[in-house]
């Protein structure tokens, strides 16, 4: 019997959100170093939605945002994104860099900035999850797209395709203090990892 | 006049009589099949996922491959009185969103999407009469049935009708 992602119990599915919880704190724990800010973050959420509602995602498929991508290998295999809308990353990089930003554009500094926030968080997130499961979990070098959030999420999502008509996300959304800064976590496993992720969990 | 307009999402299809407008947004990898028959004014709309439904099981949704999409949305169209042998197609998307220094397949899909979608639509002798496909940036593409015009917006890489 393999599992299917698509009737998860809900003993799976809360278990599935406390993944999200650890790796997405310790993830916000380093940006909060990194800024020297408080950043907040709500309950993770496992949506399992269908390919048709995934452009609504994140406030409507043209919303402008910051999109960096991991790919997860090890014992299981998945996807990591980290979205920042477009207003977020700005501010996150005049604190980061301050004096030595220009301009409005994203410039080769700031994208290279960008993947490097974007390593720091997801290493953060998987090495916990790691360190949890007893998993080994790596993640691959990131790759950044700045462009509309339907466009950056449909790269994830086209992999689910091979196995179903919906996907599922481990969403994050965090902020920080006064909301200046915001984004969210996708952490999604590939279809076929979910046996191995349950079972290792004790709830398959 | 703008009759109804007809939002299309991901693995989703649809056709319509004019006056009417198709949309899909936010189109990244995926490709957008436009296809028109200038006489009666209808047309239609996939946006497809993935290039081939032969290898997988699970290929209930037609609307996800481009092997089996384009079939079904000729179907509808026929359906609303559409002749096949008038359609013309318009295609766009089909971008690679990220580079990663190793271009494997899953990097490639949209080109790959591509491919397919010519492929299927040279079997049904529906010629290919404008695209605007590949790069590395998303596209928000409306349909119109008054002319068979499709716009396409992006960020970053201007607005174009073709």
């Amino acid at each position: 019997m393999t599992i299917n992602y698509e009737n998860l119990n809900s003993i799976q599915l809360d278990v599935l959100k406390e993944l999200g919880n650890i790796g997405a704190g310790n993830a916000v724990t380093a940006l909060s170093k990194m800024i020297n800010k408080r950043v907040n973050m709500d309950v993770p959420r496992v949506e399992i939605c269908e390919f048709k509602e995934v452009p609504e995602i994140l406030g409507g498929a043209e919303t402008p945002v910051a999109g960096i991508y991991f790919r997860v290998n090890g014992d299981i295999t998945g996807n990591m994104m980290f979205i920042l809308p477009i207003n977020s990353a700005k501010v996150l990089l005049d604190m980061l860099m301050g004096p030595f930003r220009h301009g409005d554009d994203f410039t080769e500094m700031d994208i290279s900035a960008m993947e490097e926030i974007g390593n720091i968080l997801a290493g953060a997130y998987v090495s916990s999850l790691s360190g949890l499961t007893g998993m080994r979990l790596a993640i691959s070098v990131p790759a950044l797209a700045v462009d509309m959030v339907g466009a950056v999420l449909s790269v994830p999502v086209i992999q689910y395709g091979h196995m179903g008509d919906s996907v599922m996300l481990i969403e994050t959304h965090f902020f920080e203090g006064d909301q200046s800064v915001k984004g969210n976590f996708f952490l999604i496993p590939d279809a076929d990892s979910f046996e191995k992720l349950l079972k290792r969990l004790g709830v398959a | 006049m703008v009759g109804s307009v007809i939002k299309i999402g991901m693995a989703d299809l649809s056709a319509a009589r004019d006056p009417s407008v198709l949309i899909t947004l936010g189109l990244g990898s995926c490709v957008g099949i436009c296809l028109y028959d200038p006489i009666n004014k209808i047309i239609g709309m996939a946006h497809v996922m993935l290039p081939s439904s032969a290898d997988i099981k699970n290929n209930g949704n037609k609307a996800k491959f481009a092997d089996t999409a384009i079939n079904v949305l000729i179907e509808h169209m026929s359906d609303l009185g559409a002749n096949r042998s008038r359609l013309t197609a318009k295609i766009a998307g089909g971008a690679q969103m990220f580079s990663f220094k190793s271009a494997n397949d899953l990097m490639r899909i949209g080109e790959r999407n591509v491919e397919a979608v010519k492929r299927e639509l040279e079997k049904h002798s529906i010629p290919v009469i404008a695209e605007d496909v590949g790069g590395n940036y998303g596209r928000s593409i409306e349909f119109d049935s008054a002319n068979g015009e499709l716009r396409i917006k992006t960020i970053g890489h201007g607005k174009k009708t073709i």
